[in-house]
């Protein structure tokens, strides 16, 4: 492996772990929105605000590693990708905005009017944030970047075949790992009936997605010959892998076995993505540009790697205690910390 | 013509648009981002003092973390447009300097995913961890969020004084990412941006406060809410008087056509005054205040010695000098402005023990911030601005690293328009949080805020 490959790879790593958690952490927004009226959706935004408040910010910083090593790694490439896909990415970055900030403020509102009209900002964003975002990746992958800068059309780059199955698939992938992460959340902290209704709902996803993707296979073949021309080679066995998985977590979820389903449903997304990487390798742009062409000089590339595992040292072990620490149930109902109840009604 | 005339020239339609996009983001972002340098530690020092016994001063604790999420939140999705912008506005930049100019930003991606990850931790593990564990999550957050501030203006740092690198043919070789890191104007920014961070958050949070004083609330809560931030921004304006003479070195010894610009300097010569004010018109500064020598001596400590003027590049190479001049005479004219609060309350604490008595210090303190925000806007423009037309200072023009995209103007309207309303939002978030000072920790909220069911309209 070269040092530009092992940069890459630590780059994916970083995309992996942004489309599995904040992708999740998007899920969730997608099935705030389909929560129903206020009273009815009251107890699934509770959850879904209660599994993501302490998290989403630290899983949003994934997609800021990813763009830094981009950058600082391969910076033609990152030239290339952001000034052809400036649009979409425009659009990705505002739904980013809307949704935060929407999140951190719909807490701290005590009326009921804004509170919704932040809920529906960020349940909407959530929703067409990830489909800008797949659009970019369905104009990577199917050769649309061209290098040098703003190369490439700025509208067909992204307002194509590939591009709109990227943007479908990344909001049913999105949803699909939300409500089976929600489904064991609910479990172990609402209701077995709350789980029930995202156990519901991570079926019907998966059956969704399954669709979207086999369609996508008629769509890839004709709008990006190469790219399928890799899946099916280099990129086959992960999505064997992928497809097995996904079998795997529906059957885990039909029984119930929500525990499990969360890894399935999670290797059932990574393959793809991988599989993607494996496709499409040795290229970073295709169809002309390879890793090694758009990589950054060996001395910054060593630094870079270096950094990078200084970095992980002092990252994973943080992390792991962030996860542990939220996934251990409600703490004590009241707090010693707490005001006294008359400051409650004096709003 | 030299090649660079022409790329000045040629400069793309959009060109003011996409400056005008990130100025407005990076403006924005600016002011929220030193809530995540500064503020945490004043949090964490109320916490402690609440722990120590001060009820009052945990309930403190409590808004003011509060008011950390929000504003936490918002800052880190307003610095990721920022990621996006370099590559979408300066790919020219990206693309041939990402490896230099990029790598600080690789670090700061780890101090703030560590920031992040703690202040999670912070906000909502308030009631699961024991107060002294607690209390050390706090200190990941203030140590990364210096650390975060120091990676980004090493960065910006390098825009001023690039190093690290050897150009032959216009290519970037022997690229050294650490060297360009470590570049001559880091050190002296790092300092002035994380002063400038104490002030703006000390200078603001006091103000909220001081308005309550001011309305009446002359309770030991609203009295601690002014003294601890206001207590660190008076420490920390004295240290930025100095610091500034020494940002000021580091600019006249490499950029000394951007202080020209600063100063409004029109002609290499000796014994130079220094101009308060004014306008600058046809290569001449008029209706300014003018103190003999000032300039020499400030600069070089010397009343004789030389300073480069403006004369000494072609027109075409200068920065725009009134808006430079200008917002940096208001950066330096509030600071001394803020020294004198800060003198004025040291004596008044030192003879008394005890405040200034007099209203209009709580309406100079009530004033403080948004003065500290005009400061900390000002200072910015001044350096972006004045190192004009350069991104890559006399390196790389900021014309050649514009994207070449049509319609990046539409970009800016959608973006000014999205801005436009996160600024109302988030100003009436947080007037609802200072008015509402008694709401429960994180984790009893949103129970607590939403109305019961059966009271629920629908």
């Amino acid at each position: 492996m070269t040092a530009a490959e092992g940069v890459l790879a630590a780059m994916f790593v970083g995309l992996t772990a942004y489309v599995l958690f904040a992708g999740a952490d998007f899920g969730a927004g997608v099935w705030d929105l389909f929560a129903g009226g206020t009273r009815r959706g009251r107890a699934q935004r509770e959850l879904i605000e209660h599994s993501l408040a302490p998290v989403w910010e630290a899983n949003h910083v994934w997609l800021i590693f990813v763009l830094v090593v981009l950058w600082t790694g391969f910076p033609p490439a990152f030239a290339a990708v952001a000034s052809t896909l400036y649009i979409p990415l425009t659009l990705a970055a505002l739904g980013m905005i809307a949704r935060g900030s929407a999140f951190a403020f719909r807490k701290t509102v005590p009326s009921l009017r804004v509170q919704r009209f932040f809920g529906a900002a960020f349940a909407f964003s959530s929703f067409v944030t990830p489909f800008f975002l797949g659009t970019v990746v369905g104009g990577i992958a199917s050769g649309r970047i061209p290098p040098g800068i703003a190369a490439g059309d700025v509208v067909t780059s992204w307002l194509n075949p590939t591009s709109v199955l990227g943007g479908l698939l990344a909001i049913g992938v999105c949803a699909y790992l939300a409500a089976v992460l929600l489904c064991a959340d609910a479990q172990r902290e609402v209701s077995a009936e709350l789980a029930e209704r995202f156990r519901g709902r991570a079926l019907l996803t998966a059956v969704l997605v399954g669709v979207v993707a086999a369609a996508g296979v008629v769509v890839l073949r004709a709008d990006a010959p190469r790219l399928f021309d890799g899946l099916l080679h280099r990129g086959l066995p992960l999505m064997i892998l992928s497809a097995l998985a996904g079998v795997a977590s529906i059957a885990l979820l039909i029984r119930r076995r929500y525990g499990w389903a969360r890894i399935t449903a999670g290797l059932a997304v990574v393959a793809v993505l991988w599989g993607w990487a494996a496709g499409q390798y040795p290229y970073l742009q295709p169809p002309d540009v390879t890793i090694a062409d758009a990589a950054a000089s060996r001395r910054t590339l060593v630094t870079m790697l270096v950094s990078l595992l200084l970095g992980t040292v002092l990252l994973v072990p943080a992390l792991g205690y962030l996860y542990v620490l939220f996934q251990r149930g409600h703490p004590p109902a009241t707090s010693p910390l707490a005001p006294p109840p008359s400051s409650a009604s004096r709003r | 013509m030299d090649p660079q005339d022409l790329a000045v020239l040629a400069a793309p339609a959009d060109f003011v648009y996409a400056r005008s996009q990130m100025a407005l983001s990076l403006g924005w972002h600016i002011v929220v981002a030193c809530f995540g340098v500064a503020f945490p530690a004043m949090v964490l020092y109320a916490e402690w003092r609440g722990h120590r016994g001060d009820a009052e001063l945990s309930r403190l604790a409590h808004t003011w973390a509060r008011a950390m999420g929000v504003l936490f939140a918002v800052g880190a999705v307003s610095g990721t447009i920022l990621s996006f912008e370099m590559g979408m506005l300066w790919p020219g930049l990206m693309s041939r300097f990402g490896e230099i100019y990029g790598y600080p930003f690789t670090l700061e991606g780890f101090a703030f995913f560590l920031e992040a990850i703690f202040v999670g931790i912070y906000l909502f593990g308030w009631d699961r961890l024991t107060p002294r564990a607690h209390m050390l999550c706090a200190l990941p957050i203030i140590v990364s969020g210096v650390a975060g501030a120091f990676f980004v203006v090493a960065a910006n740092a390098w825009m001023n004084t690039p190093t690290g690198f050897r150009l032959v043919n216009g290519e970037v070789v022997e690229a050294r990412p650490v060297a360009g890191m470590f570049n001559p104007s880091t050190a002296a920014q790092a300092v002035h941006m994380v002063l400038a961070a104490v002030m703006v958050v000390g200078f603001s949070v006091a103000s909220v406060y001081a308005v309550g004083l001011l309305r009446g609330r002359r309770d030991h809560y609203h009295r601690q809410g002014l003294l601890i931030p206001l207590t660190a921004a008076l420490i920390a304006t004295p240290i930025q008087i100095g610091v500034g003479d020494w940002i000021a070195g580091v600019v006249a010894e490499h950029q000394p056509v951007k202080l020209a610009a600063l100063e409004a300097h029109y002609e290499t010569s000796r014994g130079v005054a220094l101009s308060i004010g004014g306008v600058y018109i046809d290569d001449e500064l008029r209706y300014e205040i003018a103190i003999p020598r000032g300039l020499s001596l400030l600069v070089h400590h010397d009343p004789d010695a030389e300073v480069i003027g403006l004369d000494s590049v072609r027109p075409e190479l200068r920065p725009p000098v009134n808006i430079t001049h200008l917002s940096y005479n208001a950066m330096v004219g509030i600071g001394f402005a803020l020294l004198a609060l800060a003198a004025w309350t040291g004596w008044a604490r030192w003879r008394r023990r005890d405040l200034p008595r007099s209203p209009w210090f709580l309406r100079a303190v009530a004033a403080s911030g948004v003065a500290a925000v005009v400061a900390l806007e000002a200072g910015w423009i001044a350096t972006e601005v004045g190192r004009q037309p350069w991104i890559v200072y006399q390196v790389q023009l900021t014309s050649e690293a514009v994207s070449t995209a049509p319609g990046l103007r539409y970009g800016f309207y959608t973006v000014l328009l999205v801005y436009t309303v996160l600024t109302g939002m988030t100003a009436y978030v947080l007037r609802r949080l200072a008015g509402h000072r008694a709401l429960a920790p994180q984790e009893a909220e949103p129970s607590e805020a939403e109305p019961k069911p059966g009271t629920v309209p629908r």
